[in-house]
């Protein structure tokens, strides 16, 4: 899966920040209560960088607040990132404009994540799934677009004949599926997909999911998958990346991330989920978190994660920890003291 | 949020979730959902039109309105008799079977001139309600969509608009224009120019709240320009409140006409209206009551009856009740 | 109906349960909370016991049909878990325990809820007032929407000791702050003037979980308790309404979709579908060898940590519209055991052992891992 040579996306040091009055992470801003002392920019995102590559699934985790929405905006180029590069085949996806940028809103989709708002009430189902026909004539002749999103319903599993309803007349995992339809329309390589089953029911996203595989192997896309459940994401991605307050500190194949973990907040995180097997109870040894994320407006010195860190050192509060290979196992991760926790790898 | 509430087509929303999805049946892969009695395509101003069905008072609404509009555009289906040949031996007679409501001092009808003033009423509401509209939508699109310092500039300028008293334009107004007579127009242009901001501020508003959705980020994704994102995503979506805005404006813009014509600053003789003819009974309301309550009873009724209408399609398009 | 109710029986862990009840302080409110756990265990008596429930809500698409004839029973001390999707109706089932639903469009159509014999139900507003909070406390998901803005925390959870106790101004603010410790919200004392915004989510789950322990319920209803929270703080949050209802010795309904969550903290499971009950059993049970195809679904359709693995195993299809619930089984349309029975009866309790029952004709074969 990881075989071409050369990205499709590369990344490198991305960041944005917010004004304290403008912008927003999302949920999850101001927490900790005494924002306001501290008056600074919001760094939701605060130096990423990573590589996608052809066919791949590259999940990103992490808790509300961390930033992996505003990163998703920023690869959509729906916010203008405050430093940093990104590469679609080696070309600036952030200095294009005018008929390259239509050109890479072909190339670069998203799915998101509440199915109830990312459809227009007033379109019906053919509308919105034919839009980008609209938007990019030149994707599709007039006279096939019917046909066209027909089919597209149909892929995504959906009654093409349900062409001229309304959202309002689906559940919430058939919308979803409408916007699968959309984000598919113009054969993108890659799409992002922003939490895209978090707002539906176990049984019907364990459909979503599936569905998403399929597409994805039938049509040789690319998925960057962010998400906060960390069993769905081992599911669906080949690569993970776990982020902490604007951060990557941990990137690895999903064995290494789930099976190997190094950084403490994974493993933190991993012990964490809650596993549907009452036998479990016996042997699960949770690490617990002390007290909430840190207001990403003042993020701690040193190692971001170390007020929370259940094996913080002196270290960790004055250097700050690159992300890098460590000796523990053979992928990036930072933590200065990064370490394999043994006995616990049966989640 | 994974779960929508009862209310989604109807009904007060309960606080538990309750699906009512009305499609099912789809195998895991690629199948399709094959169940064929979710009904036919209904959209949002379908399921409004479905509630409004419904509501009595929605019916009563509309059959005033129209009776009306009909009484304003063809006064001659109500009454034979012209409102301006009058017979000052039969001033101040009390209502007849000939004169259903009396006579006024100049011995006029007052039925016919009651029917005929609905004309001038209805409209000077439909005029100013128009050029409000168009102001409003234009200044609360512009607004809301580009935001920053124009927002900032219209925002004030419609904090302005409101700040200048209504009373005080039309008596400047009807004076500069003198003793010419303009008809309807003066009137027409106070009530327009000063009466668009609560429209705008509701349009503003909508578009503000609509440019922030989901969907909106979607189509920009895809490449969609600002034309399209303005007319084909948030205007569709701010319209229904506005519609309703205009409807509850127009009894409001009548009913300050009456109120304009009965301080002499508004609508004047050749011109029949109805706050005009309640203007000239008041004086001798004890002796003749009849020349001032029947105009008076139906300006009421028009006014109540584009209230009505207003709210009860206020209500429908709802979408805290959807 | 009520024939059919099978007594609450005392299954293995639920004795546990009582016996765990001993070495802590008895609750307060109780006087003799050693003497009532010991007439518990001989008596079996629920402390709450639905039974029958039906309910329905009035929409414009027809009569939906929330509530088919739900029952359950809770225990003293036990922790019972209510597992369903949307619109399964395992909120509005302790909406209407606590009495809060909106009536129109809600309307109980049948069925009574008995708590310690009493029919909550049957009871007068003025009379069931003095459960809600007293002896049974609920909380919500969004903890955001269900505190005040515009007042303090303190004042809320101030209000909430007075609803109950009547106790002064200064008294009622004195244990706000004791309950904001019990909560383990660090610096109470200087955080109780705050208003809900000032907290992070999972602190104003605590105020929340605060106010409802505010006048020492007997039962306390989790409504998706940690749904709307991170996984680390979802760890403290369970960790801590396990603790306190050991300490406290409440029982405790966890409404929730989640199996990871009911795996962990559960005694008892129900598992409800379109209305109604479909199985119910001891966790560890119903995790081994799941009664009822629908549950079996659900167990395989979720995603494991422990591995990428092949496509999920799905249910197939939806759920049904509530205004057109199926004939027969409510499930029949996505069952893999379906067959003309399913479609025709609605199945009856297949008893699988003490305490234990699925709701399905094949009851059998499913627990007994046939394919259908």
């Amino acid at each position: 899966m990881v075989a071409a040579a050369e990205p499709l996306i590369r990344v490198e040091n991305l960041v944005k920040h917010f004004g304290t009055t403008g912008g927003g992470t999302g949920r999850g801003r101001s927490r900790h209560g005494r924002a306001g002392r501290h008056p600074g920019a919001i760094r939701a995102v605060d130096g990423v960088s990573f590589e996608l590559y052809r066919g791949e699934t590259l999940g990103v985790v992490g808790e509300s607040g961390c930033g992996k929405s505003t990163l998703a905006k920023l690869l959509m180029l729906a916010e203008r990132p405050t430093a940093g590069r990104a590469y679609l085949e080696g070309r600036d996806m952030l200095k294009m404009s005018g008929a390259e940028l239509r050109r890479l809103r072909r190339r670069v989709q998203m799915v998101m994540q509440d199915p109830y708002t990312s459809l227009n009430p007033r379109m019906t189902v053919g509308d919105i799934v034919g839009e980008p026909y609209e938007i990019h004539p030149d994707a599709a002749p007039r006279g096939d677009r019917r046909r066209l999103v027909q089919q597209l319903l149909e892929y995504v599993g959906l009654n093409p004949e349900h062409i001229n309803r309304y959202p309002h007349q689906f559940s919430g995992g058939q919308r979803q599926r409408v916007g699968i339809a959309r984000a598919l329309a113009l054969r993108p390589e890659v799409i992002i997909c922003d939490e895209p089953v978090s707002a539906l029911d176990v049984s019907i996203q364990a459909q979503v999911i599936n569905l998403l595989e399929r597409l994805q192997a039938e049509f040789g896309l690319s998925y960057i998958f962010i998400a906060h459940d960390l069993s769905v994401v081992r599911h669906i991605s080949d690569r993970v990346a776990v982020m902490y307050l604007g951060k990557f500190v941990e990137v690895g194949t999903e064995a290494q991330i789930y099976a190997r973990p190094t950084h403490p907040y994974t493993q933190a995180l991993l012990s964490a989920v809650p596993v549907p097997d009452p036998d479990a109870r016996a042997w699960r040894d949770i690490i617990r978190l002390e007290g909430d994320v840190p207001s990403p407006a003042d993020p701690p010195s040193g190692c971001r994660f170390r007020t929370r860190c259940w094996r913080p050192r002196e270290r960790c509060a004055t250097e700050e920890p690159p992300l890098a290979m460590r000796a523990a196992d053979p992928h990036p991760s930072a933590c200065h003291f990064a370490e394999l926790r043994h006995g616990a790898s049966r989640w | 949020m994974s779960e929508r509430q009862l209310g989604e087509r109807g009904g007060a929303a309960p606080p538990v979730r309750i699906r009512i999805a009305s499609s099912a049946g789809l195998p895991g892969i690629a199948p399709r959902d094959g169940e064929p009695d979710a009904g036919p395509p209904r959209g949002l101003a379908g399921d409004a039109w479905y509630d409004l069905r419904r509501k009595p008072i929605f019916w009563v609404a509309v059959t005033l309105v129209l009776l009306f509009l009909v009484m304003a555009t063809v006064p001659r289906v109500y009454t034979s008799i012209s409102p301006t040949v009058c017979d000052l031996s039969r001033s101040q007679n009390p209502p007849s079977g000939q004169h259903w409501f009396g006579t006024d001092l100049q011995g006029c009808d007052v039925y016919a001139r009651t029917i005929y003033g609905a004309r001038a009423s209805i409209l000077v509401g439909v005029l100013s309600t128009l050029v409000s509209g168009v102001l409003a939508l234009v200044v609360g699109m512009v607004a809301g969509y580009y935001g920053g310092w124009i927002d900032a500039l219209l925002t004030r300028i419609i904090d302005i608009v409101l700040g200048i008293p209504l009373l005080l334009a039309a008596i400047v107004l009807s004076r500069s224009f003198g003793t010419r007579d303009l008809g309807i127009w003066p009137v027409v242009l106070v009530l327009g120019v000063l009466g668009w901001t609560t429209g705008a501020r509701v349009v503003r508003s909508c578009v503000i709240s609509a440019k922030q959705q989901d969907y909106v980020q979607a189509a920009r994704m895809l490449g969609a320009g600002n034309r399209r994102i303005m007319f084909r995503h948030i205007l569709p979506n701010a319209v229904a409140p506005f519609i309703v805005v205009l409807t509850i404006a127009l009894g409001v813009f009548i009913a300050t006409e009456a109120t304009l014509s009965f301080l002499g600053v508004g609508l004047r003789p050749p011109t029949i209206s109805w706050g005009d003819d309640i203007s000239v009974a008041q004086g001798r309301f004890y002796q003749a009551p009849w020349p001032l309550l029947f105009p008076a009873g139906f300006l009421a009724l028009t006014v109540v009856a584009f209230s009505m209408l207003g709210e009860s399609v206020r209500e429908a398009f709802d979408p805290r009740l959807r | 109906m009520t024939g059919l109710y099978s007594p609450p029986p005392k299954t293995g862990s639920g004795s546990a349960q009582a016996a765990m009840t001993g070495p802590y302080s008895p609750p307060p409110q109780t006087g003799s909370g050693s003497a009532q756990a010991a007439m518990t265990a001989m008596v079996a008596a629920p402390l709450l016991d639905v039974r029958d429930l039906a309910l329905q809500f009035h929409t414009r698409d027809g009569v939906a049909t929330v509530l088919n004839g739900v029952s359950y029973h809770l225990d003293p001390a036990e922790v019972l878990a209510v597992l369903g999707e949307s619109g399964s109706g395992k909120s509005v089932t302790a909406h209407a325990i606590m009495g809060i639903l909106d009536t129109p469009p809600a309307r109980i159509t049948g069925g009574e809820i008995l708590y310690q014999g009493q029919d909550l139900l049957r009871m007068p507003e003025s009379a069931r007032r003095r459960f809600r909070g007293r002896e049974i406390g609920m909380i919500f998901q969004d903890a955001l929407s269900a505190l005040n803005p515009v007042f303090s925390v303190g004042f809320q959870i101030a209000e909430a000791v007075r609803l109950g106790e009547g106790t002064s101004r200064a008294d009622a603010r004195k244990r706000a702050v004791e309950l904001m410790d019990l909560v383990r919200i660090p610096g109470a004392r200087q955080r109780v003037g705050e208003y809900p915004h000032q907290f992070s989510g999972g602190m104003r789950q605590r105020i929340m979980i605060a106010m409802a322990l505010a006048q020492r319920p007997k039962v306390l209803i989790a409504d998706e308790p940690t749904t709307a929270l991170d996984v680390t703080v979802q760890a403290q949050i369970m960790d801590l309404l396990a603790e306190l209802r050991r300490d406290l010795g409440m029982a405790m309904i966890l409404i929730t979709h989640d199996l990871g969550v009911v795996a962990d903290v559960a005694d008892r499971i129900v598992v409800m579908y379109a209305g109604r009950i479909v199985e119910q059993a001891d966790v560890y049970q119903l995790y081994r060898t799941p009664g009822h195809p629908y549950t079996r679904g659900l167990l395989a359709s979720v995603p494991r940590l422990n591995g990428k693995g092949a496509p999920l195993a799905t249910i197939p299809g939806l759920p049904p519209s509530l205004t057109k619930i199926p004939t027969g089984c409510p499930f029949h349309p996505r069952c893999p055991y379906a067959r003309d029975v399913c479609r025709s009866t609605v199945p009856p309790r297949v008893p699988l052992g003490i305490g234990r029952y699925s709701a399905c004709h094949f009851a059998r074969e499913v627990a007994d891992g046939r394919r259908g």
